[in-house]
């Protein structure tokens, strides 16, 4: 004979599985990420609270938590697009292969599995899973549109630096440049009046 | 990391888990992005740096000179007799961890080595090993290592993984000054020739022609020229400094990136502008023409041989005082070293400002006033006209940078003078600003672009309160007083906290600054349209309306 808890988890489809188990979740999705890390810095990126003197751990969590509410709402590709910068901003700058940098996404769907996976099973949910994957893949491809910004706005960051260097430079060089310009236009304008006067004279 | 640093054989076995091994038997990974690249050999040759030899840091072999175990032992051991602090450094840490998650290269980074309770056991370890009779004994067990090439490789990878920014130092309970340890540590691997070029490039031209940038006398009296122009643009009014001019009362010098880089130029445009109006009796010098000192990141004997120059020209051209511009460790090295090299000069006065009269005390030893604690003098005093709905167009925070805040103190005088300047002033949060103030990143040396990624990771916790009153504030502007700030932020807030731009204190004080004369201004010094204009009103108002 059937327990409660399971003619209740029947009744339910996934978005109401995932809501009710969304802590957890959450906490297993956050140590995938952390996990990437050596020990003592998965500890502290997780332990510090203060949100200045732990800026990645609190930006990782606070993102994650946000997307996850999104996924399981509209999933609206600019807000996950906003959110997800906030996580890769920091990933695609450290020490990661841009495979690495990502592979969070991905484990999501893994953590689902390991918190749901029976459940799911026993409600018949597997339509509704696949749903759910789909979504999580297509944030994966969002991932990468996001990662590849982060990138060029280093080398675009890089090319400004060093144009900056220079630019008075430049400027400088434009404006005696110009002057000369000027200088010699004005002569010609002189020679070219004093030509005329000299005719003039001549007439 | 945007390169594939690790190819995996067989794609379902990808382990993303880090590796856990202990961190003596864990080698340096010294990656593209995160070091800068060596120095070239006539640069090294110019400052008689020992050792000159080709080398590139992700080789394997460094070319280390044979001799190179006996250099470094020799090394450490005349520092430990030279300096007790090195000395006791090594010795007192208890690994309390206070220290640990402190380090803005460690919450940028993540790597365990970052910490600086490790980054400082680099070396301990290898102190260990050599000086001490536990460490001889015992080995491994007793935190002591083998000094190998991976040692030096190390070393010199993690110690330009720190800025020397000292914040570490403030909570730690036994006041260990990671800087310094630091500083050593780039000695000794400065002795086998192991020297950065953004450092030793520098530091040649500075020896040879007396800037970072080397500037020739020419040059920099046609780029100030340049600016004039610019000032009688937007004024209308022509000012005439003078170089290298004997018997005038005050010497002012500043880091030479005032007068060439982006947006320091206009911090410079707001020094002369200011002096201009005080009517001030000064000088600027072609010689002496920098008030930074990458020597500093060389060495101590470095930085003592490339300010000898400033004393120097202050005894020829006959000045009371010297006037610093808004510079960061050129302030730590006058009030901090300047006595250990030189003691007091007898050739100049105690400065006083002759606008106010006011003695600067703190001063009276190395006859040195920063700009920040001068002009802040000045607006107490009720001496500038400002109009600070000029600045109206700006949301300011305060970037407290490392040397004038933690180094020297240097809290209030920016902040009130900037507040009398700004309608609009926001502080960042208490844990990221003052003596807990975190670094910009790159100081110390390497602002260069060849390791962007380690800047942007360093400078992470900064961006990071920064965006915080951006968001909440709508802060675009991040105002500093030191020159590796204003060049080295902007790149920051540009991949952090797009829309916000960095500004020097004096580019700020000169747009708000009402001078006898002048044209109605229609942009600030930038070229920017001024914002609709409101009544002006004088100095000395004490608090901002938005703090």
């Amino acid at each position: 004979m059937p327990i409660r808890g399971e003619i209740l988890h029947k009744n339910m489809n996934l978005i109401e599985l995932l809501l009710e188990k969304k802590q957890t979740i959450l906490k297993k999705w956050f140590d995938a990420i952390l996990n990437t890390y050596p020990d003592d810095t998965a500890k502290f990126l997780k332990k510090q609270k203060d949100l200045f003197a732990n800026p990645v751990g609190n930006a990782f969590y606070n993102s994650m938590q946000a997307i996850l509410d999104e996924l399981l709402n509209k999933a609206n590709r600019d807000k996950l697009s906003l959110l997800l910068n906030d996580i890769i901003k920091i990933r695609a700058i450290q020490d990661f292969a841009p495979s690495q940098s990502l592979a969070f996404i991905p484990a999501l769907k893994r953590v689902v599995r390991e918190e749901l996976g029976e459940k799911i099973r026993a409600a018949e949910l597997s339509g509704e899973l696949s749903a759910f994957d789909h979504k999580v893949d297509n944030l994966l491809l969002l991932s990468f549109d996001v990662y590849m910004n982060c990138r060029e706005k280093i080398y675009e960051i890089k090319a400004n630096e060093l144009r900056n260097m220079t630019s008075k430079l430049i400027e400088r060089a434009n404006r005696i440049f110009d002057k000369h310009a000027q200088k010699s236009e004005l002569e010609e304008i002189l020679s070219e009046s004093n030509k005329l006067n000299k005719k003039e004279v001549s007439r | 990391m945007g390169k594939f640093i690790k190819k995996p054989n067989d794609l379902m076995q990808i382990d993303y888990k880090s590796p856990q091994t202990d961190w003596m038997d864990t080698p340096a990974d010294i990656r593209e992005h995160m070091y800068l690249h060596p120095t070239k050999a006539k640069e090294l040759g110019a400052v008689d740096f020992p050792n000159i030899h080709e080398w590139k840091p992700a080789d394997k072999n460094w070319n280390l000179p044979e001799n190179w175990k006996e250099i470094v032992l020799n090394g450490i051991k005349e520092r430990l007799q030279k300096y007790r602090s090195f000395h006791v450094f090594m010795d007192i840490c208890v690994r309390c961890g206070a220290c640990a998650d402190k380090c803005h290269f460690y919450l940028g980074t993540g790597d365990p080595k970052n910490m600086p309770v490790l980054r400082a056991e680099l070396l301990r370890s290898v102190y260990r090993k050599y000086f001490t009779t536990g460490g001889k004994i015992f080995g491994k067990a007793a935190g002591a290592r083998e000094l190998t090439d991976d040692v030096i490789r190390e070393l010199w990878f993690y110690y330009y993984q720190c800025t020397e920014c000292r914040r570490c130092s403030v909570f730690c309970p036994y006041g260990i000054d990671q800087a310094e340890i630091t500083i050593i540590g780039r000695e000794l691997t400065n002795l086998l020739g192991l020297q950065p070029g953004w450092i030793g490039g520098p530091v040649a031209n500075c020896f040879m022609k007396g800037n970072h940038l080397g500037l020739e006398p020419h040059t920099i009296k046609s780029n100030i020229e340049f600016m004039l122009d610019d000032i009688e643009t937007i004024t209308g009014i022509k000012i005439e400094p003078t170089f290298n001019r004997k018997g005038a009362e005050i010497l002012f010098i500043t880091p030479s990136g005032d007068l060439f880089g982006m947006p320091g130029v206009y911090t410079a445009m707001g020094y002369l502008m200011l002096f201009h109006e005080l009517g001030l009796d000064y000088t600027w010098s072609t010689y002496a023409s920098e008030g930074g000192n990458f020597g500093f990141f060389t060495s101590n004997e470095m930085a003592k041989r490339l300010y000898s120059k400033i004393y120097s020209e202050a005894k020829r051209l006959g000045v009371k005082w010297i006037l610093g511009g808004e510079c960061g460790h050129m302030w730590r090295l006058w009030h901090q070293y300047q006595n250990t090299w030189w003691g007091p000069p007898d050739f100049m006065e105690a400065p006083v400002s002759p606008i106010t009269g006011t003695r600067f005390e703190h001063a009276s030893s190395a006859k040195v006033v920063h700009i920040a604690e001068f002009t802040a003098d000045l607006i107490k005093h009720g001496r500038l006209k400002l109009d600070p709905s000029r600045n109206d167009h700006l949301k300011v925070t305060w970037h407290d940078s490392c040397n004038t805040s933690r180094g020297m103190g240097i809290f209030e005088e920016p902040r009130y003078a900037l507040k009398n300047v700004c309608n609009h002033f926001y502080e960042m949060p208490e844990n990221t600003i003052r003596e807990k103030t975190f670094c910009c990143g790159s100081g110390s040396g390497i602002n260069a672009s060849e390791n962007m990624e380690l800047r942007m990771r360093g400078g992470l916790p900064r961006a990071n309160a920064v965006k915080h009153v951006h968001d909440i504030h709508g802060v675009n502007t991040l105002a500093n007083m030191c020159a590796i700030d204003r060049a080295s932020l902007q790149p920051l807030v540009d991949y952090w906290v797009p829309g916000v731009q960095v500004a020097g204190l004096h580019e700020l004080v000169a747009n708000a600054l009402v001078m006898k004369g002048e044209k109605e201004r229609t942009t600030d010094l930038r070229g920017e349209p001024l914002p609709q204009k409101s009544a002006q009103k004088s100095g000395g108002k004490e608090d901002a309306k938005d703090v």
